[in-house]
């Protein structure tokens, strides 16, 4: 009868997951999430655990980063994968929230005199910034659908970073130094110092479960049947009710929400920012990353957006003859992409109702 | 008659009780054709000398007529005579060029379509259009979810709102599948259903809007004789919890079963309005479905 009904008639991994009792299922959630948390010392596990870390950065830095892209993934993937806003300038959130933070905390900022706080007390700030953020490029962008939202997005990215890079108060390329870690104190020492990036790795892990959590709660109410009715048929949605203005609004909020809690974590870890961090490739890698995993499905966005993250680590450090590897990493990530797109062009882990929408399209296209 | 939306699966019982059939809607047999004839306490809506251009296009021409409460109207006509456009009219997919329409006294030009929609006018589409990758029953919890007031917070935090919302808008969803006679589809995906049921999937999904007045296009387009018996029992059914129905079809025959009143139009003009044996008999009619020339008729 109900939808969950149908998810269990469906074979795989998932069908079988869905098929379990209850007490099955959070075993194997809460077996996950011990895993996940273990993940920094992955290293020690004899035989596959030596060509799992990367080699040419610190592995535990390399899960950090890893957190904060499956962050934005999880953003990007609320805005193009539920809402089906194509957003192309996505890194313009992240960029929000970490000079939010930086201009809040960093003593480089014109407001340190009046401001100077502790990185705990930007954080509201700045995710409540970038929320305005996404309503201001939300708004005037509205009517807009599909190739003309993702230009416009492209150029909100690019006013960001032009901004940035040219005005005094944001510092271009200097940037901003010292901005302050996280707070928190462990036998008398801090526990997010310089050194050791386990705990942002955990910070992280444990702001992406949040997210998980409230994007999962979102999917499954009306907020979530709504963004799908968008999705499909706009006009139609609308005359059923649906204010498509709010819930677009609000894919737009929420996304720029998370993309803004990847830069203030992104912050709050580096220390330094400066406008050479959010360049546009940043927002096509991780725009790649939610498609390649599988748009609309978190598991597919957490998935893509880890990679993406991970990909090029892993091959920093290894060399071919006389070649770092690491020099090639977008030829060798683009390539990767282009298998993956076309073995499995729904994605790697797709959501069901997206991959039937891609069935579809190609059915109208086929010759009959 | 806007009344707060109650939240019990026993709604369609409950629109059962609604005082409407006083305005028992047993045609017009004295014989007045004119929309003046039924002003007063029973007009539900109000089309008033609408016209609607599309550049040098006259969709609509000077078109009144007016619906009253609890009866099946039909609005027919030939192929492009202006049915759907003014459907859309009425729902604020087009803005008029000129004239008013009022539902309950109330003007809808310029309102939004969800606006529209949540003042209590559905509607179905000519051509099917539901939300494909949705299952049946999330289909009609779309429409449910017009009257629920379950914000992004509470669907967030998932607060009492969310939970009593959530029950209650499945609970009358499951009711209107059953309604419609599809329940044992409302898991399966709305592209899976058969044609005949994704038209009653849409009529579903239109009613759990809780409308007032809800408009079919063309419902029975594509149904074999026994499927358009079938509609027309549904339509009836509909019309007895209390909600004005306004149909829009070619098909005459269909049309003359089940409604209490009909408007035809042509070339986006009214030619006749009446009773369907009125209707019948009009010699505009039959000329603008037989093609005899309108002067020479």
């Amino acid at each position: 009868m109900s939808e969950k009904a149908n998810f269990r008639e469906n074979g795989g991994v998932r069908g079988w997951f869905g098929r379990q009792p209850t007490w099955v299922r959070s075993v194997v959630v809460a077996v996950a999430l011990v895993l996940a948390f273990l993940l920094p010392y992955a290293g020690d596990v004899p035989l596959i655990g030596p060509q799992i870390v990367t080699e040419g950065i610190d592995w535990p830095s390399a899960l950090f980063n890893m957190s904060y892209y499956v962050l934005l993934a999880l953003g990007l993937n609320v805005v193009v994968g539920y809402a089906g806003l194509l957003d192309l300038g996505y890194v313009g959130f992240f960029a929000v929230g970490a000079y939010g933070t930086a201009l809040l905390t960093s003593p480089d900022s014109v407001l340190y005199a009046d401001t100077g706080w502790k990185w705990l007390m930007a954080v509201p700030v700045a995710l409540a910034l970038t929320m305005v953020a996404g309503l201001v490029l939300g708004w005037p962008t509205l009517r807009l659908r599909g190739d003309y939202l993702a230009i416009v997005t492209l150029g909100f990215a690019e006013i960001i970073r032009i901004f940035a890079t040219s005005t005094t108060t944001l510092r271009g390329d200097r940037g901003f130094a010292s901005i302050p870690h996280p707070p928190g104190e462990w036998g008398g020492k801090p526990i997010f110092g310089v050194t050791d990036a386990v705990p942002y790795f955990w910070l992280g892990l444990v702001v992406i479960i949040a997210v998980i959590l409230g994007v999962r709660n979102l999917d499954r109410s009306r907020v979530g049947r709504s963004w799908l009715a968008i999705r499909e048929d706009e006009e139609a949605a609308e005359i059923m009710g649906v204010r498509t203005i709010k819930y677009k609004l609000w894919a737009f909020a929420i996304g720029a929400f998370i993309g803004g809690l990847g830069g203030v974590l992104f912050a709050g870890e580096q220390g330094f920012i400066n406008s050479q961090t959010f360049v546009l490739q940043f927002s096509i890698l991780v725009l790649a990353g939610v498609v390649m995993g599988g748009s609309g499905n978190m598991a597919g966005a957490i998935l893509g957006g880890a990679l993406i993250s991970y990909i090029p680590d892993r091959l920093r450090g290894i060399s071919l003859g006389d070649t770092d590897l690491y020099e090639y990493r977008f030829a060798m990530f683009g390539l990767v992409i282009i298998i993956i797109m076309v073995l499995r062009p729904q994605g790697l882990i797709p959501s069901r109702r997206r991959a039937m929408e891609l069935k579809d399209r190609e059915k109208e296209v086929a010759p009959q | 008659m806007s009344e707060p939306h109650m939240e019990t699966p026993e709604e369609l019982d409950r629109a059962n009780e609604r005082p409407v059939d006083e305005a028992a809607p047993t045609g017009n047999p004295g014989g007045a054709t004119t929309s003046d004839s039924v002003r007063g306490e029973d007009v539900l809506l109000e089309v008033d000398h609408v016209t609607l251009r599309f550049g040098g296009v006259v969709a609509l021409n000077d078109v009144s007529f007016s619906l009253r409460k609890g009866e099946i109207f039909g609005l027919i006509g030939p192929n492009g005579a202006g049915k759907t456009t003014c459907f859309n009219a009425m729902t604020g997919v087009y803005r008029p060029t000129s004239g008013a329409i009022r539902f309950q006294g109330e003007s809808v030009v310029g309102k939004k379509k969800h606006e529209i929609t949540r003042g209590g006018i559905a509607r179905t589409f000519q051509n099917v259009r539901l939300f494909p990758e949705m299952t049946a029953l999330e289909n009609v919890m779309v429409g449910a979810d017009a009257h629920h007031k379950t914000s992004v917070l509470s669907a967030l935090f998932r607060l009492p709102r969310f939970w009593q919302e959530e029950k209650s808008g499945r609970a009358r969803s499951i009711e209107l599948l059953r309604f419609v006679g599809i329940a044992h589809r409302a898991g399966d995906v709305s592209r899976n259903l058969s044609y005949g049921e994704q038209r009653r999937l849409e009529i579903a999904r239109a009613l759990a809007t809780n409308p007032t007045l809800l408009c079919l296009d063309e419902p029975a387009a594509g149904f074999n004789p026994a499927e358009k018996e079938d509609l027309l029992r549904l339509i009836r059914k509909i019309r007895d919890t209390g909600v004005t129905v306004l149909l829009i079809e070619h098909d005459m025959r269909l049309v003359m079963g089940v409604t209490d009143r009909i408007v035809v139009l042509e070339f986006g003009k009214k030619i006749a309005e009446g009773t369907p044996a009125e209707v019948r008999d009009n010699p505009a009619v039959i000329a603008a479905y037989l093609g005899v020339p309108t002067d020479a008729a």
